[in-house]
């Protein structure tokens, strides 16, 4: 470490203003401080800097994804050799998976950091860490076998048009990753819908054997068939064709509780939206008229992609709501739509990427009439106060 | 004023109100007017056309019509006449698309007869043909009618591209064997948002070269 310290302050003063390389400065800068600890320190006032920046909250994120990865790469590995009837191993199964989802994340990192970089160059700003998380976030919200192309317009259009547009990291009004997936949702409907798309080779014509499907539980509940969904536990565990990393709703919560330990998601959406899922869930039950709406309740929450977005998506601080009773009206309101576009709309199997879309533009006005109500609140108490 | 000299048709201040709606004071980009229609009728280049050109000839007559009648407009009824005159000229321009291009006006629709609301029209009335000359207020509706329509096309043209993989319903892409490693057409480009970041980033790209045209802040 000591030497990898020793090399960067000697090149330093290289990437200084007026140094040779001196418009590349936050290009070093952005190196620096992913191999060390920031330096910097206030000289005046009194001031606190706190040792954990965008960067290492970012990094904890990516940690709490790992779970859902690893068992992503386990799960694509599995269907594949569940379509082809071939036998495989564990370890086997995670490899094959680990080396097709592998193209994705690179093509992912490689589009969107690239404009990040031109993008900091350009304005002269400092490179900004917000894709760190996005780029690992993009591939595992995609069916596996959607093609490379795709996903990088998807990804350069995510990154220029909900992110750059509006300013850089911490100004976008959307969820990047998921503008990614809206971008491809509408762009490519073929081939992010469907029962072959979740499967490695199926659109390629692979051969499948007798008997297996490769549709996910909510396309065969869309199609009004709920005799043939996998049981509550299979969904749960994740062994069920989805999106890569949305499978396993287990990882996805181990995910959660590392988030929530060190507080970089905020517990209050997380539960909300959970809550906000369960209750439509239940006065659906309630209203009964069709199949659909007589599944329980808690199928909603291992189905699809409900607990990835609540995790990692809903919990976006930049996107979601930033007050203390907002959280709890934004997470409520993603869980309701979320089931509701699901169950009510037959044109979108899926409510969770459009619910938590919306639910982000209404995001600062929630925020506003929280505020608002707050000031109302003190005014009112001011003005009883001045009577007396 | 009679002794005051004439002034040539094509004047530089003349070819100047014809030249600036085409830049920097477009009616969609800068104005951003007209919007509605630019969304629209854009998804093949064939409608965006020929909406453009009735676009134009309607802006075109109806300034040169209401610059002619200006002095004689009583100022409290002046909207009424001038949606008169609007009217007539679109629905003539309706007549004339539905006898001679019948293919084209069922495309469009609705949004021929529309063309009374749209903004553009209003605007150029109130704004120029009310206080100008019949001369300079036609090259004005020409100008804004071509500002209007040049948008329209280049939108246009990219939605139908990406969208269809066509030009003007010649299939390009297929011919050039696009199709064959894997390219597929975007479906979000026929889709009326696209249609609005396309103008989102025209704008973008005419004020990342003309600087004077971002808001002070």
């Amino acid at each position: 470490m000591n030497f990898l310290r020793k090399k960067i302050d000697s090149i330093k003063p290289h990437f200084t203003e007026g140094g040779r390389f001196g418009k590349f400065r936050s290009v070093f800068e952005g190196f620096e401080t992913f191999m060390f600890v920031p330096d910097k320190v206030t000289y005046k006032g009194s001031h606190v800097r706190d040792s954990i920046d965008l960067k290492r909250t970012m990094t904890v994120v990516i940690v709490a994804l790992l779970p859902a990865l690893v068992f992503g790469a386990y799960n694509v590995g599995l269907q594949h050799f569940r379509s082809s009837g071939a036998e495989a191993g564990l370890f086997q199964m995670f490899w094959f998976g680990f080396l097709k989802i592998l193209p994705l994340i690179v093509v992912s990192y490689v589009v969107g950091l690239g404009i990040e970089f031109i993008a900091a160059q350009i304005r002269g700003h400092e490179i900004n860490e917000g894709f760190l998380v996005s780029g690992l976030l993009i591939p595992l919200i995609m069916p596996i076998d959607i093609p490379l192309w795709m996903l990088a317009l998807a990804t350069a259009f995510a990154v220029i048009i909900g992110k750059e547009v509006f300013g850089g990291t911490g100004m976008n009004v959307f969820n990047p990753a998921l503008i990614a997936r809206a971008f491809l949702f509408f762009s490519y409907p073929a081939w992010m819908t469907g029962d072959k798309v979740w499967i490695e080779g199926l659109t390629k014509g692979q051969n499948i054997v007798d008997g297996f499907s490769g549709a996910t539980p909510l396309a065969l509940l869309a199609a009004g068939d709920t005799t043939h969904i996998p049981s509550f536990m299979e969904m749960f565990i994740g062994t069920i064709p989805g999106s890569i990393g949305e499978t396993s709703t287990l990882a996805i919560l181990i995910g959660a509780i590392i988030l929530i330990i060190t507080g970089i998601g905020s517990w209050k959406i997380i539960l909300s939206v959970f809550a906000g899922g369960l209750s439509m869930g239940l006065l659906l039950n309630a209203f009964a008229v069709n199949p659909y709406m007589e599944l329980p309740a808690y199928y909603h929450i291992a189905m699809g992609g409900f607990a990835f977005g609540a995790v990692f998506m809903a919990t976006d601080p930049v996107s979601g709501a930033q007050t203390e009773k907002g959280k709890w009206i934004y997470g409520f309101l993603i869980g309701v739509l979320s089931i509701m576009i699901r169950v009510i709309n037959p044109a979108y199997p899926e409510g969770v990427m459009l619910a938590i879309l919306l639910m982000n533009l209404f995001a600062p006005l929630i925020d506003y009439f929280v505020i608002q109500s707050s000031i109302n609140k003190r005014l009112k108490r001011a003005k009883v106060a001045s009577k007396n | 004023m009679s002794t005051r000299e004439k002034e040539p048709l094509f004047s530089a201040k003349n070819l100047k109100l014809f030249t600036t709606p085409l830049g920097r004071d477009n009616p969609i980009t800068v104005q951003v007017l007209g919007i509605c229609s630019a969304l629209a009728v854009t998804v093949k280049l064939e409608p965006a056309i020929v909406m453009a050109l009735s676009v134009t000839i309607v802006t075109a007559v109806s300034n040169l019509v209401i610059a002619a009648m200006r002095k004689s407009i009583p100022d409290r009824i002046r909207i009424i006449v001038q949606l008169v005159v609007i009217a007539t000229m679109v629905i003539l321009v309706d007549q004339f698309l539905k006898a001679f291009a019948f293919d084209v006006s069922k495309q469009l629709s609705v949004f021929v007869g529309l063309i009374i609301t749209n903004c553009i029209l209003m605007g150029r009335l109130e704004a120029f043909a009310m206080a100008n000359k019949p001369w300079p207020s036609f090259i004005d509706g020409l100008g804004n009618g071509a500002g209007y329509g040049f948008i329209l096309i280049v939108v246009a043209f990219f939605r139908e591209l990406l969208g269809s993989g066509t030009i003007y319903g010649y299939p390009v892409l297929a011919k050039l064997g696009i199709y064959t490693s894997g390219y597929e057409n975007n479906g979000m480009m026929i889709l009326p948002p696209m249609a609005l970041i396309s103008v989102g980033v025209i704008i973008w790209i005419q004020r990342s070269r003309d600087r004077s045209l971002i808001e002070k802040k």
